[in-house]
């Protein structure tokens, strides 16, 4: 109970008025940060952190902290509205919520997302209160073949999101791959298709990709057929969850949360193979099977989830160990420093003023995002009801303002076009546009832990498997390509039952849509 | 009346928008203004002090203290920090050689940059600048988990000799970075072919330290003051570090006590486009002697652990100029330059 107490000691510090209003400043700036593709909340931590030198160190944390969760919450209002990923993490989001938007549930997919994040991230938050030291341990124990596995577990979640024809699906997996080639090899140093211009040396930004192929080129596919269809605004439904979403909602959220908080405690997780995972997960164990590809709510649910319970996980090993797993939690490490603070396994010990009111704050900072976004999910709702040469006009300003705010390099403004032509084309010749994403995101991942490994172990192919926790999921993984053969047989030897043997066979719904909805002509 | 609601949900979107990239984007309105500095009394006013990576990271921190005390001790006004990442820092090398004889423009940098002019083969050199100050300077250090079984350092090199590709060598920065020069330094310097050396790059502190508590790499290469938690509770073992003079707080030997000739150290300073005059530059450089004498200065360099290593002028051009030479034989050796 000791936890306990020193909780509500935190909520005590966390509660008094000065630092309630940093926390509410904190996720009112992480909401519109989030919302703007490109600017995350690493750089408005980094940029805001000189102007908080004279402030109390606990409650500029409370302020960082409440920026940290609120990018996570904003990021998905673009996803489901506008079809633009604000975050890497919320990529997936845009897949299920802005179909859902465009059927007239933008307001339900919204709430889905806000819901889903408050209940992750205040599970994540006492998950991180409750059994920080213990996670921490374990996540610090993984090593390069561990993460491995655990990638190529991530990239069987692009067999859900293959579409129809297996090989455009393949294809686009490909150009995602290729595109995570461009930039420096992290061993060796040496140039991979940069063709000598120093501003692809760092390779290609997710965020900038993304946004190119989702919004520019979705942009660029309504205006080329706006002549032959009628222009018609997107119907905006009922404004609130009804029974039905909630009964669909409320499992993907807990398993959502499940998923993401181990992968944001482990230092190479990150918020996105787990919303791939979620992802890949809810469209298997839904009874709606139907509906997916054509916004199906647990489609959201789940990766929203997911996401903001990896915000949490992350602050596990920085608080734990001092430890930054990723870049926001970077610059609140630098933070620290700045205010004298020594972040470090002692932190508990030494800060427990700072570090528990920095916990209960985020209890707080979640409930006043939950109190925000909720009420102004109809709200946003309602902007869907621009005319659409309007509607998309102001996506591609938004799309080119984030893509800018990346870098502050013109260049990045040329790679976005010729990525958002890449995006029509793409849209043309119906090739799915996911499997680009998931192949640019997770194509250097998998190639850098693979050498790592393969490093490590000086050469030892052995190096590939030598950790317990790599083996499970290499299991995993087998189970799961077996599965389809299993189950086929069963269903042939094995006593007459039926069996949902056809869960392969269903993967490919969500692109079929794409299809659909282009030989429909959005109607 | 619904339409109206929208639109003040907009205009209050619009408002915080505006808000975050406003204050996240140009800092002080007033500071993007070219200034007139052509008198010579008073404060400097106007620099504005390019970081050649992003917010958040060791070169941005320095630039925005540096800018913090200049400010706070009024030896300059106005001073704003700007971010051109890209590259190891080459774009932003690239952007101020370009600006030939600005002297509202000065660039902070640092070991880090002179190896990524090389491996991003950029046209643009440290040896084409004005080189202006540096500030600080720290040494690296040669660190291992508790349970490794190399106790000093000379265990180490006895087996890190015997095959050097078995020992994996564990850097928080991708080749031609600082942590990737020490090692490969090291290894000249005790005798092994650099090209043998078996370097596993880390996506910095964060990534690096798991992989020294976990053992996975044989020996870690990097600055010390990121694990001195870790070192003070005894998980990070320390063999050696590289300074001229041990580590304040770090119970090591230098590597020139334990007879390896090596002195390594990752410095940050400020630089100048080409084509400054020599009153400009000097305006800039007295600004920061000015600033490096302050109380706020040094107590800055406390609470971040940075090491003083001030030098100005023709000092820092040697410097500059030794340090380019020594990175690019290193890493021609490698043939990565």
């Amino acid at each position: 109970m000791d936890t306990f107490n020193l909780l509500l000691g935190g909520f005590a510090t966390a509660l008094t008025p000065m630092n309630l209003l940093f926390a509410c400043l904190g996720v009112l700036l992480g909401t519109a940060v989030g919302v703007l593709p490109g600017i995350g909340p690493a750089m408005a931590v980094a940029l805001l952190l000189p102007l908080t030198y004279n402030l109390e160190p606990t409650s500029a944390l409370i302020m960082f902290a409440g920026i940290y969760y609120g990018g996570m919450y904003g990021g998905s209002t673009t996803s489901i509205l506008l079809n633009t990923p604000g975050e890497s993490s919320t990529v997936i989001t845009a897949i299920e919520g802005h179909k859902m938007a465009k059927a007239g549930r933008a307001a339900q997919a919204l709430a889905t997302a806000a819901i889903g994040s408050f209940v992750a991230g205040t599970i994540g938050t006492a998950l991180l209160a409750a059994f920080a030291p213990f996670v921490v341990k374990f996540a610090v124990s993984l090593g390069p073949s561990s993460y491995l596995a655990i990638m190529i577990l991530g990239l069987l979640a692009v067999t859900a999101v293959l579409g129809a024809s297996k090989l455009r699906g393949f294809a686009s997996l490909g150009l995602g791959l290729a595109i995570g080639l461009i930039g420096m090899d992290p061993v060796s140093g040496q140039q991979r298709l940069t063709f000598g211009i120093p501003l692809l040396t760092d390779g290609l930004d997710i965020v900038v990709v993304a946004v190119a192929i989702f919004a520019v080129g979705e942009a660029l596919w309504i205006a080329a057929h706006l002549r032959r269809n009628k222009m018609s605004t997107i119907p905006v439904g009922q404004p609130w969850m009804g029974k039905q979403d909630w009964k669909r909602s409320w499992k993907p959220w807990l398993r959502g949360t499940a998923l993401g908080f181990p992968f944001g405690a482990m230092p190479a997780g990150g918020a996105e193979v787990p919303t791939f995972l979620s992802y890949s997960i809810e469209k298997k164990l839904t009874k709606h099977k139907e509906e997916f590809g054509h916004g199906a709510i647990e489609g959201v649910a789940g990766p929203e989830a997911a996401n903001n319970a990896s915000a949490a996980g992350t602050l596990t090993p920085l608080l734990a160990l001092g430890l930054p797993t990723n870049a926001t939690a970077a610059v609140m490490l630098a933070a620290l420093v700045q205010f004298g603070i020594q972040p470090g396994p002692l932190l508990f010990q030494n800060e427990p003023v700072l570090v528990w009111g920095l916990i209960a704050s985020l209890f707080i900072g979640n409930a006043l995002l939950l109190l925000i976004n909720l009420p102004m999910a109809p709200l946003w709702a309602k902007l869907l009801r621009i005319p659409r040469p309007y509607l998309y006009a102001g996506i591609l300003f938004f799309a080119t303002l984030g893509a800018y705010a990346v870098n502050m390099q013109s260049f990045d403004l040329i790679i976005l076009l010729v990525l958002g032509a890449l995006g029509f084309a793409m849209r043309r010749f119906g090739l799915p546009v996911l499997p680009l994403i998931i192949g640019l995101i997770l194509g250097p991942r998998l190639e850098g832990q693979l050498r790592k490994a393969l490093q490590l172990s000086a050469g030892d192919i052995n190096g590939l498997w030598n950790e317990p926790v790599g083996v499970v999921v290499y299991a995993l993984v087998a189970l799961i390509l077996a599965w389809p053969l299993l189950a086929l047989a069963w269903r042939r030897f094995g006593p007459r039952k039926p069996l949902p043997a056809e869960a392969p066979a269903a993967a490919g719904t969500p692109e079929a849509s794409e299809a659909d909805r282009i030989a429909a002509g959005h109607s | 009346m619904r339409r109206l609601n929208v639109l003040r949900a907009l205009a209050v979107t619009a408002g915080i928008a505006l808000a975050a990239t406003g204050c996240g984007v140009t800092g002080s309105a007033d500071a993007a203004k070219p200034s007139s500095n052509s008198s010579a009394s008073g404060p400097l006013t106007g620099l504005r002090i390019m970081v050649p990576n992003t917010p958040g990271g060791g070169y941005d921190t320095t630039a925005r203290t540096a800018a913090k005390v200049m400010g706070d001790t009024k030896t300059a006004t106005n001073v704003e920090v700007f971010n051109l990442a890209g590259a190891g820092g080459t774009v932003g090398l690239a952007r101020l050689v370009n600006e030939k004889g600005n002297k509202d423009l000065a660039m902070l940098m640092g070991l880090g940059v002179v190896g990524a002019s090389y491996t991003n083969k950029s046209e643009a050199k440290l040896t084409g600048t004005t080189p202006l100050a540096r500030l600080i300077q720290e040494p690296g250090a040669i660190m291992v988990g508790k349970d490794s079984p190399y106790k000093t350092i000379d265990d180490l090199v006895k087996a890190w000799k015997e095959d050097p590709s078995k020992i994996a060598v564990g850097g928080g920065s991708s080749p031609g970075g600082p942590d990737h020069l020490l090692p490969m330094q090291l290894a000249k310097a005790v005798g092994i072919d650099p090209k043998k050396v078996n370097f596993v790059s880390f996506d910095g502190g964060g990534d690096l330290l798991p992989a020294i508590l976990g053992n996975k790499v044989g020996f870690a290469a990097s600055g010390a003051g990121e694990y001195i938690a870790q070192i003070k509770s005894g998980e990070v073992r320390v063999l050696a570090t590289s300074g001229e003079s041990r580590l304040e707080g770090v119970d090591a030997p230098t590597l020139k006590e334990s007879k390896i000739d090596l002195v390594f150290t990752n410095w940050r300073g400020i630089v100048a486009p080409p084509g400054v005059s020599d009153a400009d530059r000097d305006r800039i450089v007295d600004t920061l002697t000015k600033m490096h004498g302050s109380e706020e200065w040094k107590a800055a360099l406390k609470t971040r652990g940075w090491t003083d290593a001030f030098i100005t002028g023709d000092e820092f051009k040697t410097f500059l100029t030794d340090q380019d030479k020594r990175v690019a034989d290193v890493l021609k050796e490698l043939g990565l330059a």
